[in-house]
């Protein structure tokens, strides 16, 4: 994947966080993390529960603002005091979450919408027309009536992911998309993420799906209490005869699931 | 007897209180909605606004609803034409008095329901609506304040219950609502309990109906997919 695109020549740096760090009281939760998200590339975070990875996600886009560092979208830096500068950048970086955060009172399609009634300040009509794109994308343009309520969970993830496109992300920060999810409805998050993927969408996501993701990952990010501690790409790090702590990590995953590295 | 009792409530006392019902009306329903407007954002500041705008809808609330509604009313009526600001005096005639009143204690217990409504939106709500761009004020107005008020719908309709029933103190400030109508009339006729009764049911028929106009309220705002133990 990250080969094709730089091939393509679409190697440009869309976002960039240097040094990030964030305390709870005396807590470090997140030490110095550093990376870079080129265009049309998947960096998957891995690596222990409590180890960062949705404290990294979340200062991404200042809904956890980090202690120190900075942010650049596009070479731009991104200045968490100046409000209106955050509101914008905010509408350009999609986050999912793990347990969706769908707006219980709106059905699907209304979830799509508000932002861009509400935010953008497009005419419901367009708004309508819009979300409908998105829903159908997602394979969900059949339950747009429906309350988040009466989705199943990986409509509802579904959803939520119609919701982040239809703000024309740059990049879309994922925090374990799969991971409030029965087995069985895993695959259908995952082959939106898949879908996003091949399009060309840049992400960033934390899970532990470790073998869907070595498969379309330009990079894994290994974050191991507050600090990433390894970063290269999933066939360096799981090289046989690789001595690193990602292949530790997930020859443990797939010993209790029974895949193979 | 109760022939005796219809006949006397029919013509001698009926006649009165439905020209006070109006009189009623015309205090409860801005007061139940100016009630109503001013305790949801009473409750939103209480919850979402800088401090000391908070420190000062929290020290509006503990006032109105730590001091009897009757000394409230007192206040608006009586004393308020005495507070001069560089010579001018609000004066108030017992309607307005009134209505400021109740609207005024109505909202204070209001703003503690929906604030309840509120603290129960949980945290994921806000995170998902900051995280699409919305600033503070789209995110409570838009995403938490419709699901807040919707929790906060049976506490306030029970508020606004009280309110037609504590409606009937603006007869101590020469309202002459249902309650003084009826007092006027057990007065003159010496037939408290024909005129007492009566009232009583006159109340109570406009309390069924606010609890009926609630409930289809509650329905048509009810949220598919969330169990209903009504239905």
């Amino acid at each position: 994947m990250s080969v094709a695109s730089q091939a393509k020549g679409q190697n440009q740096e869309i976002l960039r966080v240097e040094k990030l760090n964030k305390s709870f009281g005396t807590n470090h939760v997140l030490k110095d993390a550093t990376l870079t998200l080129r265009k049309g590339e998947l960096k998957v975070l891995i690596g222990p529960s409590g180890g960062g990875k949705s404290t990294l996600l979340q200062c991404m886009n200042f809904l956890i603002p980090p202690d120190s560092g900075r942010i650049w979208l596009d070479g731009v830096e991104i200045l968490g005091h100046k409000k209106r500068e955050l509101y914008a950048y905010r509408q350009q970086v999609g986050m999912i979450f793990q347990d969706f955060n769908l707006f219980d009172h709106l059905s699907a399609l209304g979830n799509v919408r508000i932002a861009l009634t509400r935010v953008r300040g497009m005419s419901r009509k367009d708004a309508t027309d819009r979300a409908m794109a998105e829903l159908d994308r997602v394979g969900l343009a059949a339950k747009a009536g429906l309350y988040p309520a009466q989705l199943s969970g990986g409509q509802k993830q579904r959803v939520s992911i119609a919701r982040a496109l239809a703000m024309d992300p740059k990049v879309l920060l994922l925090d374990e998309p799969t991971s409030a999810l029965d087995p069985e409805l895993i695959g259908e998050v995952l082959a939106v993420v898949k879908d996003l993927a091949t399009a060309g969408m840049t992400m960033i996501m934390a899970t532990h799906q470790i073998t869907f993701s070595a498969q379309l990952a330009s990079e894994f990010v290994f974050m191991e209490q507050g600090a990433i501690i390894e970063h290269d790409s999933p066939a360096a790090l799981l090289a046989p005869g690789a001595c690193t702590r990602t292949k530790a990590f997930c020859a443990k995953i797939n010993e209790l699931t029974g895949e193979p590295v | 007897m109760l022939e005796e009792y219809w006949l006397f409530a029919s013509e001698r006392v009926m006649p009165g209180l439905n020209a006070a019902l109006l009189v009623s009306a015309r205090l409860i329903v801005p007061s139940a909605l100016y009630g109503a407007l001013l305790g949801v954002i009473t409750g939103a500041i209480r919850v979402y606004g800088p401090k000391p705008v908070r420190r000062v809808a929290d020290a509006y609330v503990s006032l109105f609803r730590g001091t009897p509604l009757v000394v409230q009313l007192y206040f608006w009526y009586f004393a308020l034409p005495y507070i001069r600001v560089g010579g001018f005096a609000i004066v108030l005639d017992a309607m307005q008095a009134s209505i400021l009143g109740f609207a005024l204690c109505s909202a204070a217990y209001q703003s503690e329901y929906i604030r309840g409504g509120l603290l129960s939106i949980r945290s994921g709500q806000i995170k998902a609506a900051r995280a699409l761009g919305m600033n503070p004020m789209q995110t409570v107005l838009h995403v938490v304040l419709p699901q807040a008020v919707r929790r906060a719908l049976p506490g306030c309709g029970n508020e606004v219950v009280y309110l037609i029933k504590y409606s009937s103190l603006a007869s101590i400030i020469t309202v002459n609502e249902l309650t003084g109508t009826a007092r006027s009339i057990a007065k003159a006729t010496f037939r408290p309990i024909e005129a007492y009764a009566t009232v009583a049911v006159y109340y109570l028929l406009l309390v069924t109906l606010a609890v009926w106009l609630l409930r289809w309220l509650e329905d048509r705002m009810s949220i598919p997919g969330f169990e209903r133990p009504r239905d």
